[in-house]
């Protein structure tokens, strides 16, 4: 019988996930992360994924499958993969994806390392999307979820030859009603629980905050300028704003205006007009191709630069080992550095990268 | 899957967490019987069903004197080690009012988080230092005490390595600090308390001869139920209750009685106390063994704590290469079980705060593994605990090279 390790966060997904692989056959032993402690991060213990009552969710759903079940302590690694790293693109002035970083350190790599020593076969998690084998190229493939609406291959797109070879994803075919519906049927305790959204350790959406508390330091207020420089108004510190934002800069301006670069050396917030934050490329750095080795010839792809937008149809030039360069067919709104491109032929992820 | 659906899942199991927990000795179990069937009275009634409950009470009284060579009224009955814990430092902090705490940087977290929280209530409270192998020095000990330190807490084994405190030169260190105070007047006494959880049943524990103020144990450590405990508080100590409610215990202790509890706490610790020599050799013959086999087949393996003072059925060892989880993962897949550090509230193994007292890294303390015996144990299953641990130490290691 094979071996898999599968993620539980305590959440519907997760759950319904380990109960298919049980059912599949798998000899299934249920592992909840604790990746940092509700104080450090100054919040109540309700709100976080892995929060105390979380953690009693997964351990129940595993007694009901009967399944083994453990909590693994990986906060040390998460707080110097994710956490600091996180703070750091920020104080850089971009702004970044933990949850990629999340899958691609700590559950595909500590995780993973973690499930061999245990001599599992697989890693599992509850994320919508799918791993194929490509007989024709001999590699694993990374593609889309069945459901569009519930995909998320584009957090994922770091995943190794190696580490597809051992991973499970097997809510890949379903879609989210259907996801509910097993886990009614099963009377999973949690089949009500509504989905999680926000960053795990800044569940109040106060990332600024979050980085204050975490660093103890203090991120001066500077100008807000136009692109000729004239000031505008006073920011309340540069790691509060993201490319592309117009809500919270509190300013009455006589015309709408977003926030189009930071300028960390002025400490100086951009703002322009909608019109002005479109743009046709972009540079990829620490690019992860999987559906192929690097290409020789540029490819047409079709690109996606958040996790919350379309992908859109662009040209895809490789410059070096792991890095390309993208020219979109029409002009991309906002364009942000630290957030992730992610490359699709059809259903398939070609790979990605961090846009710079 | 039921109780009795797992009993028969667990057979063949080796059972190598004795610090966690023990088995209920046949002698605490027969004992407790009548006092879980017919004999439910309270044992402060008045009819003859509470007297003979009452009864049963002050007989396990007098047993567990007897065995610490104290005065049965000086033994008082609680809940279990982390009651007797918390209560010891409230006996302190009562008598005083404020004042400074020493403490050993290895006690249980039933004396160290209930220290840390006395800070909130105006307290001082300061870690003593320990040694490589675990050990705090009375010298130290001697050194750290202020003319307002109320209490010193050092354990007497402890939980993790294993390792043994010089409890009685501790005690000569309070001893001539009280004289001091005597001499000079002062009405503040040091109070010196032992957390002898892991001690009392498995090592001899004379807390009347040592000197020592308070002295805490747990039944369920020693072959007894859990739920049951007593802190021995020497006579002349000004007790203060910690719970305040009924007239039991003196009216020092609220609550009924945890009869059978109490009656299987007695029942065991007489008949460890009996067995001790015995067991004591048996443990540290199979103990040695187990070190022996591991230091031969787990390359670069360290045995932590004192290799003199320790508890006889200790066996602490770092596996550089090997994380904890892991190897308790697969020992667990192998029937065997083992522990790891402490369990965070989450039930996840955080480093052990012991192994970084004793000047251990992170990584280290990582992958380091308690294993605790008891007589009960076999030379067989020694052999294959040996032999599974080599086994996972190597295939884990081999994986790693891998992952280079």
């Amino acid at each position: 019988m094979k071996k898999v390790l599968v993620a539980m966060s305590g959440g519907v997904d997760s759950s319904v996930a380990a109960c298919l692989l049980k059912e599949q056959g798998y000899e299934t032993t249920g592992v909840t992360l604790k990746l940092f402690d509700n104080e450090d991060v100054g919040m109540s213990c309700e709100k976080s994924c892995c929060s105390l009552s979380d953690v009693e969710d997964a351990r129940s759903v595993s007694f009901r499958l009967g399944i083994p079940y453990y909590v693994f302590d990986f906060s040390g690694d998460f707080r110097r993969e994710v956490i600091d790293r996180f703070i750091e693109d920020y104080e850089d002035g971009r702004t970044p994806n933990p949850c990629i970083d999340c899958n691609r350190y700590i559950k595909f790599l500590k995780l993973f390392q973690r499930g061999r020593e245990m001599q599992q076969d697989y890693v599992a998690t509850g994320h919508y999307a799918r791993v194929a084998y490509d007989r024709a190229a001999g590699r694993y493939l990374l593609k889309r979820a069945l459901d569009p609406k519930k995909d998320q291959s584009y957090v994922l797109y770091n995943l190794t030859q190696e580490q597809l070879a051992h991973t499970l994803f097997p809510l890949g075919g379903m879609e989210k009603s259907e996801t509910r519906a097993i886990a009614e049927r099963f009377g999973l305790v949690n089949a009500e629980k509504r989905d999680s959204q926000d960053i795990c350790f800044a569940p109040d959406g106060d990332y600024a905050g979050f980085i204050r508390r975490t660093t103890g330091r203090d991120y001066p207020p500077g100008d807000f300028v136009d692109q000729q420089g004239h000031v505008l108004g006073q920011h309340k510190g540069i790691i509060r704003y993201t490319i592309g934002q117009r809500k919270g800069l509190g300013l009455a301006l006589p015309q709408p205006m977003y926030v189009m670069k930071k300028d960390l050396a002025k400490n100086q917030v951009v703002l322009g007009l909608d019109k002005d934050l479109f743009s046709r490329s972009l540079d990829v750095a620490d690019f992860n191709w999987i559906a192929c080795e690097v290409p020789r010839q540029p490819l047409r792809l079709m690109v996606k630069i958040r996790y919350s937008q379309k992908a859109y149809p662009a040209r895809v030039i490789p410059t070096a080992a792991d890095r390309v360069h993208v020219e979109f067919e029409a002009p991309q709104r906002a364009i942000t550095a630290g957030q992730a491109a992610v490359m699709y032929d059809g259903d398939i992820v070609v790979g990605g990268g961090t846009i710079l | 899957m039921t109780a009795a659906a797992w009993q028969s899942y667990n057979q063949g199991m080796i059972y190598l967490d004795n610090g966690a927990t023990t088995p209920l000795s046949e002698q605490a179990r027969s004992a407790m019987k009548p006092y879980l069937e017919d004999l439910y009275g309270n044992a402060m009634a008045v009819y003859r069903l509470g007297a003979q409950s009452r009864q049963a009470v002050e007989e396990a009284r007098g047993k567990i004197a007897a065995v610490l060579g104290t005065k049965p009224e000086e033994v008082y009955f609680t809940s279990g080690g982390t009651e007797s814990d918390n209560w010891a430092v409230e006996i302190a902090a009562a008598e005083a009012g404020g004042g400074h705490i020493l403490l050993s940087a290895v006690e249980h977290p039933a004396v160290y988080n209930k220290c840390m929280a006395m800070k909130a209530r105006g307290f001082t409270v300061e870690l003593l230092p320990v040694d490589q192998e675990g050990q705090v020095s009375p010298e130290a000990a001697a050194a750290a005490i202020r003319p307002d330190t109320i209490l010193l807490s050092v354990m007497t084994a402890n939980n993790e390595v294993g390792t043994i405190q010089p409890i009685s030169a501790i005690a000569a260190v309070a001893a001539r600090e009280n004289e001091k105070r005597r001499q000079a007047g002062t009405a503040q006494r040091l109070l010196l308390h032992t957390d002898a959880v892991q001690a009392v049943g498995h090592i001899p524990c004379t807390a009347a001869s040592l000197g020592i103020d308070m002295l805490s144990a747990s039944a369920h450590k020693f072959g007894g139920p859990k739920g049951a405990g007593f802190l021995y508080i020497r006579k002349g100590v000004p007790v203060h209750p910690l719970l305040i409610g009924g007239a039991q215990e003196r009216s020092m202790r609220g609550g009924t009685h945890n009869v059978p509890g109490i009656v299987g706490m007695g029942a065991a610790l007489a008949e460890a106390a009996a067995q001790m020599d015995a067991h004591m050799a048996r443990e540290k013959a199979l103990r040695d063994r187990l070190i022996d086999g591991l230091r031969a087949a787990v390359p670069g393996c360290r045995i932590n704590g004192s290799l003199q003072d320790r508890l006889p059925g200790c066996c602490h060892v770092t596996m550089p290469g090997v994380p904890a989880e892991s190897a308790l993962f697969r020992l667990d897949r192998a029937g065997i079980c083992a522990s790891a550090g402490s369990a965070c509230e989450a039930g996840a193994v955080r480093p052990s705060r012991t192994l970084l007292a004793m000047g251990q890294s992170e990584e280290e303390a990582r992958c380091s593994l308690r294993l605790t015996l008891s007589y009960r144990n076999t030379e067989d299953e020694i052999e294959e605990t040996v032999r599974t641990l080599a086994e996972i130490a190597a295939s884990i290691r081999a994986l790693q090279q891998e992952g280079k």
